[in-house]
């Protein structure tokens, strides 16, 4: 640096400054703990799924300290997560790690950073928009939408590729066809929309989102 | 002490070695053989029964001298100890009935356990067993029990140097222990570097904030302590004479000396400060808002003193500071010249302890440590969570250059500085530029030690320039801290990086000079904690050396041996061999150039012993003739007997234990082998050698601790010197027509329980191999 620059106008994101780390620890759930990583990268050696993840966990907290904020946000690795518990039983300073990832995820979404295509990202919406519609998982629907999430011909494909197992499934009475038509679910349906719905005031309110 | 010998030896038939060996056999052989005037045999001689035995000969038969044939001689020592300070002995004080030297044939661990127990073996098991006493009774012959030293000094008084941390804890301790003391302080106040600091690490639960710094509380102490001289503005000019008898001048600034005596010195002359500005990569002395941590507690405070609030501002506009980088291994475990090769190791302790001093003060302060290994041992683990806690930020990383810039104008309105920390994020991979309002090094701690007396540049200026390639030196004082009248120089011998030597293991506060006790950073960079501990180590070893030396004892490793060299002065040719050989600087040398024996300052090693030419020293109990007359008693077989002999002179110290405790696990070794037990390598003389090749023996091993750098040595330097000297054999071996591989020299370490008798069986194969010995039966 050879310019001189003036300290009310430092550089557009000032990196290792603890500002994405101050955000992450008051709107990630359990993000109060990233403060707490000594760097050992036991996390990362034990994620079975380690060599899928473009920066496994130890590699995220070095990043949010470091103030890599859209790239930790449009990261795809914490949603590669499979909360296996690895990470956490194993953490010598006892983090929460995979809940870490979660809550990293969940931020990522509700601030509408999260790669679009995500199939986790995309199995976990319709999951939610199944369980959140009437208060139960209805399976047959849940099946339905996952299988055809790509499209007509892939979900076809993919629901003869599964016949055998519906077919059991159908035979030992372990899938109800009629669910798919009938919707079921608990009493009072709307009240748990006025309970999603003041969740939802709340943690906007208190996060400062939209 | 009468000079009638007359020996008496004992032979024990228990712990099986009735049943494996003919003790009547053995006490024929001690009989005609040995030449000793009394020998009995007794099941178990290590019973009250076997002890009244000899008791009863000793003080009714005028027995001066005793064998034991029985285990060890590291079994059993306090049952078989018949010395004048023997308490429970009647009359112990009494001229007469001065106590008795023994000398002990290991017939259990050296024989029977280490042999097998089969028909077969029963001859070679008896021929071990016979040679093993004969050797004891003519070491016997030529041992006398020692007498302390009756040139002994009795002064108590403990003189510390330093009045630092470490210095102030010495001499507090000592006081606290009863013994008078002086201490000798460079400068015009106590209190060191420690005065200078804001605040202490944390030495108690809960390990997680800085404590205050109670350095005035201990300074107070030293004040009102009674037994407490301080001597300000002072160093030592000249200190002479030896443990229990020091003599040392005490010049102050105005140029008066005093003289005191004191009976043992304790050197906390504590660190030097390293000199940063070596540093200008990482722009230090080109802006003031780049300080090392010293720097940063003069900064931190004075923010908190009588007109601060607490807030440090940036010395270059006195702006608060809102960011501040701590870089790790500042000119530290790097091997550039200049920089200091080692870790200080207490330096992310003490960067996490500054941290705090700004996150306390304000949380939003920035806060960054960019290390590569953080090292926080022990409790110091929970300082760097709760420095976690508080919003520390840590960055593993490598800093590689620090840019200073000025700033035109700022909010203030005043100029100041801008630091860009340039560095390689090693958990990213990356190179990254992070600004901030201060930058503190940590720079490490440079032991002030005196001037390097084994240096091969002794000067100063030579010693600046060294030559590319080789590891970088470090750079130590040449101001004397001690001025030791002592031949081989005025300070302690160094180790490392000006660190001054000692067994880091075994004996950590010994130095290389007796009776004189470094702790503190002169030993090894160390935080207050350390040192704390540091020097109340030094100051009960300073009390023991001055009890030991009132009582003519030795200090480590023969703690409380009576026997002090001594030397014929008639034989003596004056090569100062001794002098300069001596691994603690005991002996000096008169206007004639004839050694003079400091006795309170000798550790017993026997290197002098080793060393000289004309065999003129000696030991009461040691000495050329114990080991000699040993060498000469072993029966030698003749050639066609197909029992070839290999002598083993083993190191006591690891060797020695060694080869016990192989037997002890029934680790059996060749039958061949004749062991003696020697104080050191160093103590070797070639005369036993030569001794040994002319009686018949067609090998000989030597067994010493580990040498070089790293040594194991407990006399530092003697298995080194024993080594060298072995190596210069060979010429005269060629001479005589022998092979070189008939002396052989090993490192062997005191865990070395199996690979001992290995060793053994693979040369008394390879002794197999070239054949006997041509000069046996001459």
């Amino acid at each position: 640096m050879n310019q001189t620059t003036s300290v009310s106008d430092p550089s557009p994101v000032e990196k290792y400054r603890n500002n994405f780390l101050k955000e992450v620890e008051a709107n990630v759930e359990e993000g109060d703990w990233v403060k707490m990583c000594m760097q050992c990268g036991v996390c990362s050696g034990s994620c079975p799924l380690g060599s899928a993840w473009a920066h496994p966990p130890q590699e995220l907290f070095m990043m949010i300290r470091a103030g890599q904020r859209e790239e930790v946000l449009r990261s795809e690795s914490m949603w590669m997560c499979t909360s296996c518990y690895s990470c956490v039983v194993r953490c010598p300073r006892e983090l929460p790690i995979m809940h870490i990832m979660h809550g990293l995820a969940n931020y990522a979404n509700r601030l509408g950073l999260a790669p679009k295509m995500n199939p986790t990202k995309r199995f976990a919406k319709l999951f939610w928009d199944n369980i959140a519609a009437t208060g139960r998982v209805n399976e047959s629907r849940l099946s339905i939408k996952l299988y055809f999430m790509n499209g007509l011909v892939s979900g076809i494909k993919t629901a003869f590729a599964m016949r055998k197992v519906g077919l059991g499934m159908l035979k030992t009475h372990r899938l109800n066809l009629i669910g798919f038509f009938r919707a079921g679910g608990i009493k009072e349906k709307n009240q748990l929309q006025q309970m999603l719905n003041k969740a939802y005031e709340i943690e906007d309110k208190r996060k400062g989102l939209s | 002490m009468t000079n009638e010998v007359k020996v008496a030896a004992y032979m024990c038939k228990g712990c099986g070695l009735g049943e494996r060996l003919d003790t009547k056999l053995l006490v024929d052989i001690a009989q005609s053989e040995g030449g000793v005037s009394i020998c009995k045999s007794h099941d178990y001689l290590c019973s009250s029964d076997g002890i009244a035995t000899i008791r009863d000969d000793i003080d009714n038969q005028g027995v001066t001298h005793v064998v034991i044939g029985a285990c060890s001689r590291r079994s059993k020592t306090e049952a078989f100890n018949f010395s004048a300070t023997d308490a429970g002995r009647v009359g112990a004080a009494d001229e007469a009935t001065k106590g008795v030297a023994v000398a002990r044939a290991n017939l259990r661990e050296g024989v029977i356990w280490s042999q097998p127990d089969s028909d077969d073996a029963r001859e070679l098991t008896q021929d071990m067993a016979n040679d093993y006493v004969r050797m004891a009774c003519a070491e016997a012959k030529f041992m006398q029990q020692p007498v302390a030293d009756p040139e002994r000094g009795a002064n108590k008084r403990i003189l510390v140097v330093g009045g630092g941390i470490s210095g102030i804890t010495a001499a507090l301790e000592s006081a606290k222990a009863g013994y008078e003391v002086l201490l000798v302080e460079k400068t015009a106040h106590l209190g060191g570097w420690t005065k200078t600091f804001h605040r202490r690490l944390p030495a108690k639960e809960p390990y997680a904030h800085p404590h205050d710094n109670d350095i005035d509380e201990l300074v107070n102490q030293i004040e009102v302590a009674a037994n407490i001289t301080v001597f300000l503005n002072a160093t030592l000019t000249k200190t002479s004479g030896a443990p229990g008898q020091f003599s040392v001048d005490i010049t102050t600034e105005s140029g008066a000396t005093v003289t005191e005596n004191v009976g043992a010195l304790v050197q906390a002359s504590g660190f030097t400060r390293y000199d940063a500005s070596q540093l200008p990569e990482f722009g230090y002395g080109k802006s003031p808002d780049v300080v090392d941590q010293i720097e940063l507690e003069a900064l931190a405070k004075s923010a908190n003193g009588p007109n601060g609030e607490g807030g440090i501002a940036r010395p270059s506009d006195g702006k608060m500071v809102e960011s501040v980088v701590f870089v790790q291994c500042a000119g530290q475990r790097s091997d550039k010249p200049g920089h200091l090769p080692y870790c200080s190791g207490y330096c992310c302790n003490v960067s996490i302890k500054q941290a705090m001093y700004f996150k306390d003060q304000n949380p939003d302060i920035d806060t960054n440590v960019i290390y590569t290994d953080l090292r926080t041992p022990g409790n110091s683990e929970d300082f760097y969570r709760s420095a976690q806690l508080k919003g520390v930020v840590f960055t593993n990383g490598t800093v590689n250059k620090i840019e200073v810039n000025k700033i035109e104008v700022n909010k203030v309105g005043t100029e100041g500085d801008q630091l860009s920390v340039n560095f390689h994020d090693h958990i990213l991979d990356q190179d990254a530029i992070t600004h901030a309002d201060l930058v503190v090094l940590a720079t490490g701690q440079v032991p002030n030690s005196g001037v390097d007396i084994e240096s091969k540049i002794p000067d100063a200026n030579d010693r600046a320039d060294n030559t590319a390639g080789q590891s970088a030196q470090v750079k130590v004082s040449v101001e004397s801290i001690l001025n030791l009248d002592y031949r081989q120089g005025r300070d302690l011998p160094h180790l490392k990086h000006g660190f001054s030597d000692s067994h880091f293991i075994c004996f950590p506060y010994e130095t290389r000079r007796t009776g004189i006790y470094t702790c503190g950073p002169v030993r090894r960079p160390m935080d207050i904690v350390q040192s704390i501990e540091d020097a109340t180590g030094a100051a009960m070893k300073a009390i023991q050396a001055v009890e030991g030396a009132a009582m003519g004892r030795a200090a480590h490793p023969r703690s409380g041996d009576l026997s002090y060299p001594s030397f014929r002065k008639e034989g003596c040719t004056q090569c100062k061999r001794c002098t300069v050989e001596c691994p603690f600087g005991a002996i000096d040398e008169d206007e004639n150039h004839y050694p003079v024996f400091n006795e309170s300052r000798c550790r017993r090693c026997g290197t002098c012993m080793g060393a000289c030419p004309v065999r003129v020293i000696s030991f009461e109990n040691y000495s050329v003739d114990t080991v000699g007359q040993q060498i000469k008693a072993v029966d030698m077989p003749d050639e066609f007997d197909e029992k070839p002999r290999i002598l083993i002179l083993a190191c006591e110290n690891d060797a020695y234990p060694a080869l016990d405790m192989a037997a002890h696990n029934r680790i059996e070794y060749n039958a061949f082998v004749r062991i003696i037990p020697v104080r050191c390598l160093g103590s070797v003389n070639l005369i036993w050698v030569t001794d040994a090749i002319n009686a018949g023996f067609d090998g000989i091993m030597m067994m010493g601790c580990k040498k070089g750098e790293d040594y194991q040595c407990h006399f530092v330097s003697g298995s080194e010197l024993a080594h060298e000297r072995m190596s210069k054999i060979n010429d005269t071996l060629s001479q005589l027509q022998l092979e070189p591989e008939r002396v052989q020299t090993y490192e062997v370490e005191i865990t070395d329980i199996e690979r001992v008798p290995k060793l053994i069986n693979d040369y008394a194969a390879k002794i197999d191999e070239i054949g006997m010995n041509p000069f046996k039966g001459f």
